[in-house]
């Protein structure tokens, strides 16, 4: 296990290392001078200079992307060009809000989407079965930020149940243990739970289906067992795969976040992100974008450790 | 087993050869033509594109015209069937124009990444070796982006545009196609026929040619199909953010954004645009799936 475990790891530091070059790279495609965006139109070159030094825009790429790895490393990420203050604080209060969102998301999706897809699988072809592939394909298939509207539409506006934008009242970006954040977040954590729900569906109806249909569960079957004997079985052998995908889904929801955030007003990563993107505020940006793509790899390791814990024989491929 | 006998069970087997015409893609024709949901979905998509290309002959109004007399008018109005948006342009001409940049710009990206990635897999799967664990690690970083990340940060970067939202788009599709590329011709090549075929002398290109590319293209290109719809919706998304097509043209991720402050005045005619893309992105869905099972591609 401990091997196994290295390994992963091991494996991940060169993964992690592309991207942050993917990362620091993003700031260098980026057209036109980082700095215009706080400069005044007739800021002095001197003034210009100043400036440069201060941010480090002067210093060769390599020399660039060493001092950010190396202050990185130290949880400083520089400063927002935008508001001056420093990016790790900023980033970490929206990932709060931004997990908070897809924790919820991804339970709801796994809950509903596990339940029809075990459904569907133990009742291959019945009705419940087509119900569920129309699930999933529906799932996939609607753009969540129109769904996030139509929500609105309906809660909101027509019948005036739910707060359409926000995560709290009066603006407030913090959470608190009261009704009102609650109410908040149903709509964007509904709207977010679509998209786990169509995959879990089609996967756990998949593995079901898979592990009904061999040897063992007949010789189960052959010695007497019936009913709740076999589903605990089915269960056991179904939940590494669907929890591994369920992880995974909670990663792209943190970093897919961002156009269910702008429906919503919510203060998370993607919020962030699209303030960092039209204040062309690049450190934030980069931030930003380092930061959630830390989060997914670190959380596919841990999905695939937890996984190897459960199923030994993951290990071995 | 013969895919020519297979696709014409009820015809009498002919004492000569086969005809050429009962081939691999006839079968899977005649079986795609079986499935009522695939052909479903295909005619719906065919309407969509019939729609794109004769946009200026149909349209009944101008999409670009905007009156601030006739502004946010509802679904039914009176030489307005679909009513008209923030600006009084007629949303049913706006939507047969936006069928254009969304049938585009959920195609071309995912057309582009077929021809890199599948290139980058095939080639690595092929090579084997150091070869291949140096292209796919390279992929792998790219692979520990969750897409709608990766897209928005290449365009926010890249800066708000058409052509840099589909070169963002397509580099957001490269890593997984390649992955399956890599995977199936890797599967391939250890094949016994390939083994045969190299031990009586075929050379590495004779064997990619003929052994390997023909039995790879398929599975990879159902692949791609079924990232069509994913393109769509984050492209359409993208101009949402405002990071796509820019103002005024009629994109219907760009109209929802637009229309987004409407909801409380006409929110039916604010969703259209939403609800065209869902239609085309399921239509799409539904026809890769069918595709994947007349083809009987195993995932």
């Amino acid at each position: 296990m401990l091997a196994y475990l290295a390994r992963r790891v091991l494996y991940t530091l060169p993964i992690l290392l592309g991207v942050s070059l993917v990362c620091f790279a993003l700031v260098h495609i980026a057209p036109g001078d980082p700095l215009s965006s706080v400069l005044p139109p007739d800021a002095s070159a001197d003034l210009q200079r100043q400036l440069r030094t201060l941010y480090g825009f002067d210093r060769s790429y390599p020399e660039q992307f060493a001092i950010w790895i190396g202050r990185a490393l130290q949880g400083d990420l520089g400063a927002s060009i935008a508001s001056g203050r420093p990016v790790a604080t900023e980033v970490m209060r929206a990932v709060v809000n931004t997990l908070r969102l897809a924790v919820l998301a991804t339970a709801i999706g796994f809950f509903l989407g596990g339940l029809f897809g075990f459904v569907a699988g133990y009742f291959r072809n019945s009705v419940v079965d087509k119900l569920a592939s129309m699930l999933a394909v529906l799932g996939v298939s609607v753009p969540h930020y129109w769904l996030g509207m139509v929500l609105v539409i309906v809660f909101s506006s027509q019948l005036g149940w739910l707060p359409a934008t926000g995560a709290g009242p009066g603006g407030s970006s913090d959470w608190a243990w009261d009704w009102a954040h609650v109410q908040h977040m149903v709509l964007p954590a509904v709207t977010m739970s679509v998209i786990p729900m169509g995959i879990v569906a089609r996967t756990v109806r998949a593995l079901v289906a898979d592990i009904l249909s061999q040897d063992f569960i007949t010789g189960l079957k052959a010695k007497g067992l019936t009913g709740f004997g076999v589903f605990r079985h089915v269960v056991k052998n179904a939940a590494p795969t669907a929890l591994a995908v369920m992880g995974l889904q909670l990663g792209y929801l943190l970093g897919g976040s961002i156009l269910i955030e702008t429906v919503f007003s919510w203060p998370g990563t993607g919020f962030l992100l699209n303030s960092a993107i039209f204040q062309r505020d690049l450190p934030l940006l980069q931030g930003t974008i380092l930061v959630l793509a830390l989060f997914f790899v670190v959380l596919n390791v841990v999905v695939d450790v937890i996984q190897s814990l459960l199923d030994p024989r993951v290990q071995r491929s | 087993m013969s895919a020519a006998l297979e696709g014409s069970p009820a015809l009498p087997v002919p004492a000569a050869a086969p005809s050429q015409a009962t081939g691999y893609w006839t079968s899977v024709w005649r079986r795609l033509r079986r499935d009522p949901v695939a052909m479903g979905a295909a005619i719906v998509l065919l309407l969509f594109v019939l729609a794109a290309i004769l946009a200026p002959y149909i349209a009944p109004a101008d999409p670009y015209r905007s009156s601030m007399l006739r502004r946010l008018r509802p679904i039914g109005t009176a030489g307005y069937p679909l009513g008209t948006d923030e600006l009084g342009r007629d949303m049913l001409s706006r939507l047969i124009f936006g069928a254009r940049y969304s049938l585009l710009m959920g195609i071309t990206p995912v057309a582009l990444a077929f021809g890199i990635g599948g290139t980058i897999g095939i080639v690595a799967g092929f090579a084997g070796g150091r070869v291949n664990t140096a292209m796919m690690r390279t992929i792998d970083i790219f692979y520990a982006f969750p897409s709608v990340l990766l897209a928005v940060a290449l365009s926010g970067a890249l800066g708000a545009g058409f052509g840099n939202a589909l070169l963002s788009l397509t580099i957001v599709f490269i890593p997984p196609i390649a992955r399956i590329a890599e995977s199936v011709t890797t599967q391939v090549r250890s094949r016994d026929y390939v083994e045969a075929a190299r031990a009586s002398g075929a050379g590495a290109l004779t064997l990619l040619r003929v052994h390997v590319l023909g039995n790879v293209l398929g599975p990879i290109f159902v692949y791609s199909t079924s990232l069509i719809s994913v393109s769509m919706i984050l492209a359409s998304g993208l101009s949402f953010l405002g990071l796509g097509v820019r103002p005024p043209e009629p994109e219907w991720g760009l109209m929802l954004n637009t229309l987004r402050t409407a909801i409380y005045v006409q929110p039916w005619v604010a969703a259209l645009p939403g609800l065209m893309i869902f239609i085309v992105s399921i239509s799409f869905n539904l026809l890769s799936d069918g595709l994947r099972s007349a083809m009987d591609v195993k995932q």
